[in-house]
């Protein structure tokens, strides 16, 4: 049986040659990144800014326009609706006719009561499938634990792979991380997407993936230095990208497979999650590659003394490959 | 090293077969679901030496006892139910101890009248008691300063059981007023007893109300966060926990049947609970505090007539007998969620901590009356922070959209691994559905809750969790052009990938570990499976592929292999 290749054997792919113009992009998309959310800030969902939702469902559908005026009377504060479409339930037969009322109110817990209380009294067939209230007071609370938690995902890191590599090593990676972080909040942001605790999940999910996927190249760097102790380090370095390519096309590859399938028919409560997920591991993946490595090609690594022992490494190499 | 022994043989596909015999009953969630309740139910009355109905029993034989049982516990979001973060207001019982010390400072302060001469209450903020004497002199200030002091207590430490200092401090402010504040340590002592109670309050409510398997715990310090599976909305828990006043003793003043006429200060109007029109006006500085009530059973008095019989802690019994003493033959009203619910005369002084009330009311009312009293009522009230109620068709939804998402990536992962690594392929497919078999088992086993996150999770395991065998057979491959032959070629692909593995999962766990450590709830379920899912994947990697990759090539002996 011929087997499938996503990377052909033995590519001598120069990515160290790219590192410079890959470094710029990258920079241009973080300072890309942080204007946006300097402009137009993040859609933040009610767990950070406080604030009710209701959904709701008809067995027929309505106009949009019929719900805004069921709630017209709410006294609470704004309403926004919107009509939920979901294109994979739709072919499966399971869409609903629902809608999402978003309620910014200073007693987000009276308002959502008062919103579910006119549209039961507005449309007797209604269903409510889902009621969130948050107060300002632990919405905050959210989004600061959330932030913590991705400075101390971060840290742990860094402190895991210097332990375990060397400081080069473990700079490249977190300068990675916060990258592959910043470039994803950026996306959020630019397309407006809505940005609430699961996307603090799919961030740090992001991080352990990327992560994951630089230690593997930096685990070959490390066994490449030992065994080619007088080769350039630009050349170790796409050496040990190039021998790990086919396997970072592979799990890239199974990954995405596996939340594409989630993000089209696993509904639309978890869509933001996974697209947060999907871009995050594109963004991964690119990173360990391009910045990690270039990093590490910068700040340049302490390399063990040449010994008796160097020059049969070398030999062996030219052999093998 | 291809070689397994035996035993080590053995001990792998031991793991294999628990992790799907765990996994086993959530094929069968309902009938499983059900018998572990109803187990459960039989076990508790057993105990109590109760009769078991019959279809109750037969319900929990419907799952045989010795297969394991365990399901994978739906979270609320795939469930559906409430959530109620909740958080109790301690101000105010600070406030109300506060305020009850007034009565007894003055009594104290009479006591010294000669030296500390007249004096008033000033109207301060509420979280101190403070006190203008009239003709301010040294001696007098002296004699106040001693005399308030004399009415502290000394405040038990819930944690050593030692005495932690003393409960109220007193303090000058210039020459002519006093300041009395409660200590740090009494603050603290008062903050565990609110919360305990209110805890264990929330607790009796939403039992009685036969909701299944809540979740009632302390969050924070003053924080209580209730989640119930099956009720229909987080409006319905909350009146269940009902916003609730307090309970309190007053005394009463007059009654009235005007319930709008204005109080005088330091006086309130508070309607009778069952007599529509009739009002009390009260003295609003409570007798006794509900919080001093610790016992209440219903009871018969001389006469035969039903009765509620109560006992109040040791301040509470002071307090109330000072007052019955001098009070006897006068009424005084209890007063539960700003209504009187009895105004029972004082026929004799109630010295010992415990009383009884009687009334114009049956075995059924003085029962009720004395739930009430033991548990009815929370010490302070709780303002709501965050609700959250899902409908148990979105959860469905959410359960029917996760399984679908599930089979069609495991599926096309698998059809991926296959194409890529044909054979090894194959025997990489084998250890993932064992992987799922683990997560899905060990998740049951622990009783953990599985949310729609956390089946997130699950997906993005089948993905990542082929990452370490994709590492040992690209391994294997890059040997095999160092034209090694196939068994050292393997050998060393597993060697060598080792550190990669070990490394990039430790890196995802040390994520998800913070994650499960700060997150909550369904963030909490995905932290939860992520882990797991790690912690398996790198079992069934190491473990389980290379069994069946060792097991044939022995059998086979292959001169070359197609990877």
């Amino acid at each position: 049986m011929r087997l499938m290749r996503l990377v052909r054997d033995d590519t001598h792919v120069g990515f160290m040659k790219l590192a410079k113009p890959a470094v710029l992009f990258s920079a241009a998309l973080a300072l890309l990144s942080v204007l946006s959310l300097a402009v137009i800030g993040l859609n933040y969902g009610i767990d950070f800014r406080g604030g009710a939702v209701v959904m709701a469902e008809t067995p027929e559908p309505r106009p949009i326009a019929e719900w805004r005026a069921a709630l017209g009377t709410l006294e609470a504060g704004d309403v926004a609706v919107t009509s939920i479409s979901d294109p994979a339930a739709e072919l499966t037969g399971a869409a609903r006719n629902s809608v999402m009322v978003r309620i910014g109110a200073d007693d987000p817990n009276a308002a959502a009561s008062e919103a579910r209380a006119l549209l039961e009294d507005a449309f007797p067939d209604v269903t409510i499938l889902q009621t969130d209230a948050v107060g300002a007071k632990v919405s905050g609370e959210l989004l600061q634990a959330g932030a913590l938690a991705l400075l101390l995902a971060v840290l742990a890191v860094l402190v895991y792979i210097w332990l375990r590599f060397e400081w080069q090593f473990a700079v490249g990676a977190v300068i990675a991380l916060a990258h592959d972080v910043l470039i994803t909040v950026g996306v959020f942001s630019i397309t407006a997407t809505e940005f609430n605790l699961s996307i603090i999940a799919a961030l740090l999910t992001i991080i352990g993936y990327s992560l994951n996927d630089t230690v593997v190249i930096f685990d070959r760097v490390r066994e490449n230095l030992r065994k080619f102790k007088t080769r350039p380090l630009a050349e170790v370095l796409d050496l040990a990208i190039n021998e790990t390519l086919s396997r970072t096309f592979m799990t890239s590859g199974t990954t995405l497979i596996a939340l594409i399938a989630l993000y089209v028919l696993g509904g639309e409560v978890i869509r933001g999650f996974t697209f947060g997920m999907i871009f995050g591991i594109v963004i991964g993946t690119y990173s360990s590659v391009f910045v990690a490595a270039a990093v590490l090609l910068w700040l340049g690594v302490t390399r063990e003394p040449l010994d008796a022992d160097a020059a049969a490494g070398v030999k062996f190499s030219d052999g093998g490959a | 090293m291809l070689q397994y022994s035996a035993l080590k043989k053995a001990l792998v596909i031991a793991l294999c077969l628990l992790g799907v015999a765990l996994t086993a009953p959530n094929f069968f969630y309902e009938t499983a679901d059900e018998a572990a309740r109803a187990r459960a139910q039989v076990e508790r009355l057993e105990e109590r030496g109760a009769p078991v109905p019959p279809d109750l029993a037969a319900q929990a034989a419907a799952w045989p006892s010795w297969l394991p049982g365990s399901v994978l516990n739906l979270g609320l979001d795939l469930r559906g139910g409430a959530h109620l973060l909740v958080e109790v207001r301690v101000e105010d019982v600070y406030a109300e101890r506060i305020a009850s010390l007034w009565p007894e400072a003055r009594s104290a302060l009479r006591e010294a009248r000669e030296v500390v001469g007249p004096f008033r209450e000033v109207d301060g903020d509420r979280q101190a008691l403070e006190i203008r004497l009239l003709q301010p002199s040294a001696a007098g200030m002296d004699a106040a300063v001693g005399a308030l002091e004399e009415i502290a207590q000394p405040v038990t430490s819930g944690i050593l059981g030692g005495p932690a200092g003393r409960d109220i401090a007193v303090e000058r402010l210039g020459d002519d007023r006093l300041r009395v504040t409660l200590t740090e340590a009494e603050r603290a002592a008062a903050l565990e007893r609110t919360m305990a109670q209110s805890l264990e309050i929330v607790r009796r409510r939403v039992d009685e109300a036969g909701t299944r398997e809540p979740t009632i715990q302390r969050q924070g310090e003053r924080r209580i966060l209730i989640q119930v599976p099956g009720v229909g909305s987080a409006e319905e828990l909350l009146a269940l926990l009902g916003e609730t006043a307090k309970l309190s003793f007053h005394e009463v003043v007059s009654q009235t049947e005007n319930a709008q006429a204005s109080a005088a200060p330091g006086e309130m109007i508070v309607p009778d609970a069952d007599q529509v029109g009739l009002s009390y006006v009260l003295q609003s500085a409570p007798t006794v505090a509900g919080e001093n009530l610790v016992d209440a059973s219903t009871g018969f008095d001389q006469d035969g007539r039903p009765a509620v019989n109560f006992r109040f802690d040791t301040a509470g019994a002071r307090a109330f007998g000072d007052y019955t003493r001098a009070n006897v033959g006068k009424v005084f009203a209890i007063v539960l969620d700003g209504q009187v619910i009895s105004a029972p005369r004082i026929i004799s002084a109630i010295t010992g901590g415990s009383g009884q009330i009687t009334g114009s009311f049956d075995v059924a009312e003085a029962n009720r009356l004395a739930i009430l009293l033991r548990a009815g009522a929370l010490p302070a009230e709780i303002e709501v922070l965050e609700q959250r109620t899902v409908g148990p068709e979105l959860g469905a939804d959410s359960v029917a959209a996760g399984k679908i998402a599930t089979v069609v990536a495991l599926i096309a992962v698998m059809v991926f691994m296959g194409l890529s690594y044909g054979l090894f392929g194959l025997f990489a497919n084998v250890a993932l559905i064992v992987n799922i078999a683990l997560i899905i088992g060990v998740l049951s086993a622990l009783g953990a809750t599985l949310t729609l996150p956390g089946i997130a999770g699950i997906v993005l395991t089948i993905g990542m969790a082929v990452d370490a065998n994709v590492l040992v057979f690209e391994r294997i491959r890059e040997e095999l052009k160092r034209s090694k032959g196939p068994a050292r070629a393997i050998e060393a692909g597993y060697e060598r990938a080792l550190s990669a593995i070990v490394d990039a999962n430790i890196t995802t766990l040390i994520a998800a570990v913070i994650l499960f450590a700060m997150g909550s709830g369904p963030v909490k379920g995905f932290a939860v499976t992520l882990s797991v899912g790690v912690v398996t994947s790198v079992f069934t990697a190491i473990m389980v592929t290379r069994l069946m990759v060792a097991t044939w090539f022995e059998a086979r002996r292959p001169k070359a292999l197609a990877l």
